[in-house]
């Protein structure tokens, strides 16, 4: 995205949300806004119907965890598919609690994505019409893509330090 | 009785047949042991139920294909119904979700049934250690053969079903009744 358009979006939202804005920054030239939690959704409803932003696609949300600062990020990407702009919103949340109203009310789309967000950060979704897990088995207990938890399946007894070099 | 002789084992026909079992012939009667002729039939007609998740599967279909050609061994008669199967070849990764799928499918196979766990992830995980992953499935189900590779090649698969064959051969037909194959079926939680 142009410089002059990114300028348009930040307009766009400082109109309106100023006070919720916490950081901007455009790494690889892709606009990236961190906000506050308390609004998100009335700003991506926002930015759903600003003419001069127009995001009326979700291409994708997610989870992201920074265990150095205890927290993690739910990542949203939003396309405006008639000026082909892209903006990604990033919101921080604590890890011991993380809970953020849903988007569902807006991107239908957004059900499974933040299913898939909960079964494997455990993010909780207020108002999210059947937030359980979507990929993992049922009976899982924690969280796996947390970075609190080791990439191999710890009730493994078989592959220990001598013939592995765990 | 003086007319009965070992029989030799070889016949003379340019077509492979299976070799007539241990017993003694005479004329116009062949006396052999019920297990013996059990065990040659079961060998050669093998239904084999495909459970094929990943690239494993795709070398099953090699096997089963013209060029190698598993029907030469009577497993040319694939069973997608567990209920008509005799052997369950496991090839591929098995999911953690997917592991009380698998296991549904051996409950619905009838005795006598054989397992065969073909390649590293369907025998250990393989290279998928992992939270989402069965580390082999020998945690869910009992295994009787094991075919290492990843995947193994066609000749190992065959490998792994002369194998089986081997053991379908000899078995004993009380073995399904055993006290000891009742134990090793409920130390997986089966019956």
């Amino acid at each position: 995205m142009e410089g002059s358009d990114q300028e348009k979006v930040i307009t766009a939202i400082k109109e309106k949300y100023e006070d919720e804005i916490l950081h901007i920054e455009a790494p690889y030239n892709f606009l990236t806004i961190t906000i506050k939690k308390e609004k998100v959704v009335e700003i991506i409803h926002y930015l759903y119907n600003h003419l001069d932003t127009k995001f009326q696609f979700l291409t994708t949300l997610g989870g992201i965890h920074f265990p150095e600062v205890n927290q993690i990020v739910v990542m949203y990407q939003l396309h405006n598919l008639v000026n082909n702009q892209r903006i990604r919103l990033k919101v921080y949340l604590p890890a011991e609690n993380p809970v953020i109203p849903t988007i569902t009310g807006i991107f239908a789309g957004a059900n499974w994505l933040e299913r898939e967000t909960y079964d494997f950060f455990g993010v909780i979704f207020e108002g999210h019409p059947n937030l359980k897990r979507i990929l993992n088995v049922d009976e899982m207990i924690i969280y796996p893509m947390r970075k609190e938890y080791p990439l191999e399946d710890q009730t493994r007894e078989d592959k220990n330090d001598t013939m592995f070099g765990r | 009785m003086s007319g009965m002789e070992k029989v030799a084992t070889n016949t003379k026909s340019s077509v492979g047949m299976s070799e007539k079992p241990e017993g003694y012939e005479g004329i116009g009667f062949f006396a052999t042991s019920l297990e013996k002729v059990v065990g040659m039939a079961r060998k050669n007609s093998i239904w084999p139920l495909p459970f094929a998740t990943s690239c494993c599967g795709i070398e099953f279909m090699a096997t089963m294909g013209a060029h190698y050609d598993l029907a030469r061994f009577g497993s040319e008669r694939l069973s997608f119904s567990p209920r008509q199967a005799d052997l369950l070849m496991v090839m591929g990764t098995i999911a953690k979700k997917m592991g009380p799928v698998l296991r549904q499918v051996y409950e619905q196979m009838a005795e006598p049934r054989w397992v065969l766990s073909v390649g590293a992830c369907a025998s250990s995980g393989g290279i998928f250690d992992t939270y989402s992953v069965l580390q082999g499935i020998d945690r869910i189900i009992p295994v009787d053969v094991y075919v290492p590779g990843c995947p193994p090649r066609p000749e190992q698969i065959i490998d792994g079903i002369i194998k089986i064959q081997h053991l379908v051969e000899t078995e004993s037909l009380r073995r399904r009744d055993s006290k000891e194959y009742k134990t090793m079926l409920n130390k997986y939680g089966i019956e």
